[in-house]
């Protein structure tokens, strides 16, 4: 009795001390992963290629090889090194049909009809990925827009983004032919990989300078005004262009409107 | 029964003649309702203004009564989902609540915008048609330039009332005026400081333009519109020349019932061209923009049209800064601005002396000129039609430049040659075109209609067979005088074939054979 006791009692010792081994390893791994940077954690878990990455590669071989070079490093006057992008960056400019782009311009126009499907897009961000890692969409993005908050958004909308893409998100010119799209059909993914990446002539807004808390609350924003807002002023919203097309609207219609009617009333006798 | 005997007829009369008895209403009431109008299209512009006015007015009332120019910094709590929680002046508030809670409140407030909009356009295209038909000649000189500061007063009536919301977009046009005011060499910066109560944008601005906006120019508008009005019936109205028109004689319609009755009719008619506007056509939607911040500015800020041929002038013109050192600097911007807009004030106000002093014409006209008879009037207001538009296209020139794909460094380069250049043109091709119009009429009068009928004589020749209009002399002329007005220039003017259909939207009179059917067959069997 005694014996096995005393033999319970140093197992349980034994567990103790395994137990609280165990604690200090998490805590000491756990501080290290939150002060160490992110990249490292990243690295290793991307040491080997996978499967998507090759399917990514060949497609990458194939269509974007010719500007961007030899795995991604770029070629000189053609196109950017894409090592360090992102699969964010590589899933908005393929999905949205800018790239591959056509022919080298002001500005990648983007298409209703991208070349690639959306998961030969995942593939050739799995490639890109695999080549230099880089920011990716968090994977609660919607949960994120859902919690966002309107009103913060139209806030940072209005301060960051509207000096481009106007107050209602119509898009605007840019300089030297380029142009800022408009925001209109435009999916929550895409629009915070734009934000992220700032593609083309957009800054990148990274998370050090809005959140993604915030970029969910602008992304909550754009949403509204362009799907929710529903013009309260009338059936046309004329395009939401303000006084140009206003006053484009009141010749056209209401002053041609009423010089018919002037033709009317004065042959009538 | 024997009440019963005056008809109601004599019941008016009998109250006529009461009210006659104790106010002497019935000489100053004849002349009134015998005043006659000369009935044409062209002379019913001007009324689209002033009832447009009038709505203008009875809106504007119904949204003082909502709107607090207040720039009291609040914290929105509305109806309006995305601006909840945002900080806003209490102007801006009031705006949004006049347009989502009060009842009605976005239709009267797109009503007084479309209205202030249709205004605007009527003054500039009434304008445009006392220019091109030489109405502002003498005697009537002052009321032109009433209706230059109507257009003025109109001008800056717009502006405040569009600055009032206190909107993300009124903040950005309200810092234009404050740059363009600065812009005026020594007295700017102190007009901008005495405007804005200090810096830009103060607390002061909204409440100060308020009380301009909804008191001292409405009365100012409806002092002007009260003379204007009132000199069109004391120097009466002119006509266009025609048979039995004189300079001396008015032809037209008498005052009762006929052009009362139009006058009605036409005034419903523009009220609800503005109210389906209203409802159809969402205007100046203010909850888009936010609140004003300084820091806030969106692309594709423009101003209302009638403002933004000065916001392209100031776009395309090139920048010139003036410097005297050390204290003295001229910005670019004081040129298309202040100077220009100075020119396009005081050049119009000034257009009926330099006509009568270039022409040396002194005489008094009531009689109107078309506007191809006086090519060199007709080419100049073309010039300045151009001219305008260059501007209102260059004030949207980056909406123009992405809608239609076109390079924005692109837009202000065309809109500065196209400035400079294509107002000559216009003048040329004017002057041409009406120089060819004025030949044409009096083709017609010397040789007669050209009938279409293509007949050979023996020698094999062939010519096209002219009615004329009056029995010709030897030689085939008809010598008949050009008396300013149309010339037919069809068969079926004179009533040689089909005869004219009168009416707009379906005929008004039977077609008769007018003339007989031997003329008309022996016409038909030329063109076998």
């Amino acid at each position: 009795m005694a014996a096995s006791a005393k033999r319970r009692r140093g197992w349980r010792k034994r567990l103790g001390a395994l137990a609280r081994f165990t604690g200090a390893l998490v805590i000491v791994g756990g501080l290290y992963s939150v002060f160490s940077p992110g990249l490292y954690a990243q690295e290793s878990e991307a040491g080997a290629i996978d499967a998507d990455a090759v399917k990514g590669q060949e497609l990458y071989d194939t269509s974007c090889i010719t500007c961007h070079g030899d795995n991604g490093e770029g070629v000189e006057g053609r196109g950017p090194s894409l090592i360090g992008v992102g699969s964010a960056a590589v899933e908005f400019q393929v999905n949205t049909g800018r790239m591959p782009m056509a022919a080298q311009g002001a500005q990648a126009p983007d298409s209703d009809y991208p070349v690639f499907t959306e998961e030969e897009a995942e593939w050739l961000g799995a490639y890109i990925e695999y080549l230099g890692g880089g920011d990716v969409v968090p994977d609660d993005l919607d949960a994120l827009v859902a919690a966002g908050t309107v009103g913060e958004g139209g806030e940072l909308y209005r301060v960051n983004c509207s000096s481009c893409h106007g107050f209602s998100g119509g898009g605007g010119a840019l300089s030297s032919g380029a142009h800022a799209p408009s925001l209109s059909g435009v999916t929550n993914e895409e629009l915070y990989q734009a934000m992220l990446t700032g593609p083309q002539n957009m800054p990148v807004f990274a998370d050090n300078q809005l959140t993604p808390e915030q970029k969910a609350d602008l992304i909550a924003y754009v949403q509204f005004i362009v799907n929710d807002d529903r013009d309260p002023g009338g059936v046309f919203n004329l395009g939401r262009f303000g006084p140009s097309t206003e006053g484009l609207a009141i010749f056209l219609v209401g002053m041609t409107a009423l010089l018919l009617t002037t033709l009317w009333i004065a042959g009538k006798s | 029964m024997k009440r019963r005997k005056g008809t109601s007829d004599s019941l008016l009369t009998k109250a006529g003649g009461e009210l006659d008895d104790r106010f002497k209403l019935a000489g100053p009431a004849r002349v009134l309702l015998n005043k006659v109008f000369p009935d044409h299209w062209s002379f019913l512009l001007g009324e689209i203004a002033l009832f447009s006015f009038i709505l203008l007015l009875l809106s504007g009332t119904f949204l003082a009564l909502f709107f607090e120019p207040s720039m009291v910094e609040v914290t929105y709590h509305g109806a309006y989902v995305p601006l909840q929680g945002v900080e806003m002046s209490k102007a801006y508030e009031s705006s949004l609540d006049l347009s989502f809670e009060v009842r009605g409140g976005l239709f009267m407030r797109q009503m007084h915008h479309w209205a202030t909009l249709l205004f605007m356009a009527a003054i500039l295209v009434h304008m445009l048609r006392i220019f091109f038909t030489g109405a502002f000649r003498a005697p009537r000189e002052t009321n032109w330039m009433i209706g230059i500061l109507l257009f003025w007063v109109g001008f800056f009536e717009g502006f405040f009332g569009y600055s009032l919301p206190d909107d993300g977009l009124s903040g950005t046009g309200l810092r234009i005026m404050e740059g363009m005011t600065e812009s005026v060499p020594f007295i700017g910066p102190w007009a901008s400081a005495a405007l804005f109560r200090g810096q830009f944008p103060g607390t002061d601005v909204i409440s100060m333009i308020y009380i301009i906006h909804v008191f001292i120019f409405p009365l100012i508008l409806l002092a002007l519109i009260t003379v204007h009005v009132g000199l069109v019936f004391a120097q009466k109205h002119t006509q266009w020349p025609g048979p039995g028109r004189t300079e001396h004689n008015v032809v037209g319609f008498r005052m009762f019932p006929n052009y009362v009755m139009k006058q009605v009719g036409f005034m419903l008619f523009i009220w609800g061209v503005i109210g389906a506007m209203a409802g159809l056509f969402q205007i100046n939607p203010i909850w888009l923009f936010g609140p004003y911040e300084v820091s806030v500015v969106s692309s594709a800020s423009q101003p209302d049209f009638y403002v933004m041929y000065l916001d392209g002038l100031i776009r395309l013109f090139p920048a010139w800064e003036f410097r005297a050192p050390p204290y003295f600097t001229l910005p670019a911007v004081f040129w298309p601005a202040i100077a220009g807009m100075g020119l396009s004030v005081v050049l119009p106000l000034l257009y009926p002396a330099l006509e009568r002093r270039f022409t040396k014409d002194r005489g008094h006209h009531n009689l109107l000129e078309r506007p191809r008879d006086n090519a060199a009037r007709t080419s100049l207001g073309m010039m300045v039609v151009v001219f305008w538009i260059i501007g209102v296209i260059s004030g949207g020139n980056d909406v123009f430049a992405e809608k239609f794909h076109i390079s924005l460094n692109a837009m202000p380069w065309a809109g500065r040659i196209g400035i400079v250049v294509l107002p000559i043109i216009t003048y040329y091709v004017t002057y041409r075109i009406c120089l060819g119009l004025q030949q044409h009429d009096r083709e017609v009068l010397a040789h007669g209609l050209e009938t279409g009928i293509l007949m050979r004589d023996p020698n094999g020749r062939f010519y096209e067979v002219h009615q004329p209009l009056a029995e010709p002399d030897e030689h085939g002329h008809t010598e008949l005088e050009y008396n300013g007005w149309v010339v037919p220039k069809k068969m079926n003017r004179v009533g040689a074939l089909e005869p004219a259909d009168k009416g707009f939207f379906k005929s008004i009179e039977e077609p008769s054979d007018n003339g007989g059917a031997e003329r008309r067959d022996e016409i038909e069997s030329g063109k076998h």
